[in-house]
């Protein structure tokens, strides 16, 4: 690795990358330093979910060749839980409904695991009030978090959901898979108005923000933009190139 | 590495200890007409009891084992001890009760809990109840919280008006065997109006090997009263088998509300063959929990028989089933009156090669008009070693009778394992966590110390298995 390389919090390099025995991933390079914006972007099956999956590190994906670090560190082998443990965030695409498990028990489980240092413990009373303050981010009162996780939820106040616990877990680098899919334009402004807010507080955390839409561009302002297709990065660049994608489609970067 | 789960680990230390008490009576192993003859001396009892006995003995005799249900194949009903007394009077106060026993139960925590959240508390060791108490401000109210064979010398009435009426001994071969042996076991009567707003308790325990425990309670919730009664069972881990075969019968008068709380954690070397029924009459309101986490075979259908007018019974059931376990469990309800309606909700959990069952009855009388019922049956099945069946029988003769079924089985998901995790819990602390919001919406309906136990029981421990 060269010095920027190791700089950077996630570096992927060579990443090829199975799943159900087809090849998704075929040799991916990506770099993000801490405190970047990056987005990615690229066209239907091109395999965007599946490297926020491998990132994350889903049983249901197969490293076949290729080396994830974070934090200049070798995280191939690490299990969801470790890597939640280092500070990975994955908000999902479709979020699975946990039924009978109360939201607000479920994420101070979560922040007392993912926080393996006992000083950052909360007592249920001080999690509540820092749970409310958290909420009050994505205009959620606390009665949400009364609710059980997902179950019920409409497609909306999942996707919220998932960037309430991306503000209480206080990731180093959230990977927001397709969080803005399926958002009418309140809910929108709404959700990356709160991931703006997050991270004005949290200035060092890196974001991985995938999307099919420009409109998001209108509350993100991205320090880099990848186009994935085929399974490889086959451009990278700052905001003129978002000017050629819309103008041109994806397919002008293929050759 | 993918780590087994497996609850109730702690059993052995938590609960499965046996204690060297001394018997001032240990019956031989076996039945006869003699055990039987014993028994009901050492107990004094009226003629007619002795009487009972014999019959019931004669039917036990008489009736094969059922093959319908779990594999009772097994049971040796020779290789058993029917009556164990351990030595010392039954206390009035805690102090009074005999020190090696004491003990067993200051390491179950039943005094706490009785001092916490008990309008009184009981426990049975073996064949007999050896501690019993009713907080004064309920016996001033008239409310009678005894053991059944106080209850039977000191109410003969109440006992032979309702003693058999609920379950006759001809109901089916473990209730005769029952009433052939009864020792201990709740007499409680609630008097007209009174409603005891705090729960009363019993503590159920064997201490012997191949012991049988076979205690016969029964309950009458006099005209607009109402009760919650809790019972809990534990025992020791032995090789061989021990046999708990209870009757419990209740009378739900008019406009009067009973729930009947089972926490079941015998160790998984006791068959528990337990008949459980209710009459409610009109606009009465009975329920069951039953919560079945032990035990080698358990065979229970408590049922409710809805005799009157806008009458209403619930069977609210969560079985668990790990190695070597089978949860035959279920719900009987009988629709005899209009208006009726009735809820049977379980939740039914099987892992490393467990099995559990739902048995269900549904029956509607032509009588039950403009009736209801609703049942849901869920399960939630680990890995393919284990297995779960749904048995629902619906008899329904009413018109005008509606009724809702829902099943579903599903397998702990990947994908909630993988949301879970990525969030920073361990697999154990996911598979917990699901498995406790599955079972929420009967916990819910505990008091809050045993909703605590429950889900402590089922906590998952942190032993790992490489596979």
């Amino acid at each position: 690795m060269n010095a920027q390389q190791k700089n950077n919090l996630l570096e992927i390099k060579n990443l090829t990358v199975s799943s159900a025995g087809k090849t998704i991933l075929k040799g991916l390079d990506m770099g993000i330093p801490a405190g970047q914006i990056h987005v990615l972007m690229g066209p239907n099956g091109s395999g965007k979910s599946t490297l926020s999956k491998t990132i994350m590190g889903a049983d249901d994906v197969e490293i076949i060749k290729g080396r994830i670090y974070f934090k200049s560190k070798r995280i191939n082998e690490l299990s969801p839980e470790e890597r939640a443990h280092l500070g990975i965030f994955l908000a999902n695409q479709y979020p699975v409904e946990v039924p009978g498990v109360n939201l607000s028990n479920f994420l101070r489980i979560a922040y007392n695991s993912r926080f393996t240092d006992k000083k950052k413990h909360m007592s249920p009373l001080k999690f509540r009030s820092f749970l409310e303050e958290k909420s009050k981010l994505i205009d959620l009162s606390i009665e949400f978090s009364k609710r059980n996780l997902n179950e019920g939820f409409s497609g909306g106040e999942k996707k919220k959901c998932e960037i309430l616990q991306m503000a209480v877990l206080e990731p180093k680098l959230a990977i927001l898979d397709e969080t803005d899919s399926g958002l009418d334009v309140d809910a929108l402004k709404t959700v990356f108005m709160a991931v703006n807010k997050i991270k004005s507080q949290n200035k060092a955390m890196s974001l991985l923000i995938i999307t099919h839409y420009e409109r998001i561009f209108n509350y993100i302002k991205p320090d880099k933009i990848h186009i994935l297709q085929d399974g490889k990065i086959i451009k990278t660049g700052n905001r003129e190139l978002l000017k050629s994608i819309q103008k041109f489609g994806f397919k002008k970067f293929s050759k | 590495m993918k780590r087994k789960p497996k609850f109730n680990r702690d059993y052995k230390k938590k609960y499965g200890f046996s204690d060297s008490v001394e018997y001032t009576q240990k019956f031989p192993k076996g039945l006869n007409e003699e055990v039987i003859r014993r028994i009901s001396a050492i107990k004094n009892e009226p003629e007619w009891m002795l009487e009972r006995r014999l019959k019931s003995y004669e039917e036990f005799k008489n009736r094969p084992t059922p093959m319908w249900g779990a594999n009772l194949a097994q049971i040796d009903f020779d290789n058993i001890h029917y009556f164990a007394k351990a030595s010392g009077k039954k206390g009035r106060k805690w102090e009074d009760v005999p020190e090696k026993i004491k003990t067993t139960f200051d390491r179950l925590k039943i005094p706490q809990s009785e001092r916490k959240f008990l309008a009184g508390t009981a426990t049975q060791y073996e064949s007999e109840v050896v501690y019993s108490r009713l907080k004064e401000e309920w016996q001033k109210l008239g409310v009678i919280f005894e053991d059944t064979d106080s209850g039977l010398r000191k109410y003969p009435e109440l006992f032979k008006k309702y003693f058999g009426k609920v379950i006759p001994y001809k109901d089916n071969k473990l209730a005769a065997l029952n009433t052939s042996v009864w020792s201990g076991g709740s007499f409680i009567y609630v008097p007209k109006g009174v409603k005891v707003k705090v729960p009363l308790q019993t503590y159920f325990r064997i201490n012997l090997e191949n012991m049988g425990q076979f205690e016969r309670t029964l309950i009458i919730a006099d005209e607009g009263s109402q009760l919650h009664y809790l019972e809990g069972c534990t025992a020791p881990m032995y090789s061989t088998d021990s046999l708990h075969a209870a009757v419990v019968e209740i009378i739900v008068h008019k406009n009067a509300k009973v729930r009947y709380t089972t926490i079941q954690n015998w160790s998984n070397n006791v068959y528990n063959l337990v008949t459980k029924r209710a009459i409610a009459y009109e606009n009465a309101r009975m329920e069951w929990v039953d919560c079945n986490l032990g035990s080698k075979i358990t065979m229970k259908y408590p049922a409710v028989w809805l005799l009157g007018r806008k009458a209403h019974g619930e069977v609210l059931s969560i079985a668990y089933a790990d190695k070597g376990q089978t949860q035959d469990a279920g719900a009987k309800i009988i629709h005899r009156a209009p208006d009726t309606s009735s809820i049977i909700k379980s939740k039914s959990i099987c892992m490393n090669g467990g099995r559990t069952s739902y048995r269900g009855l549904l029956k509607a009388t032509h009588n039950a008009k403009n009736s209801k019922s609703k049942v849901i049956c869920d399960a939630l099945i680990f890995d393919n070693k284990s297995r779960t069946d749904t048995y629902p029988t619906n008899e329904i003769d009413a018109q005008s009778f509606s009724l809702e079924h829902e099943a579903s089985v599903s397998k702990i998901s990947q994908e909630q394992l993988f949301y879970l995790t990525s969030r920073g819990l361990s697999e154990e602390q996911a598979t917990s966590l699901i498995v406790s919001g599955f079972i929420e919406p009967i916990a819910k309906e505990l008091p809050m110390e045993y909703a605590v136990e429950l889900n402590a029981l089922l906590d998952m421990s942190m032993e790992g298995s490489v596979g």
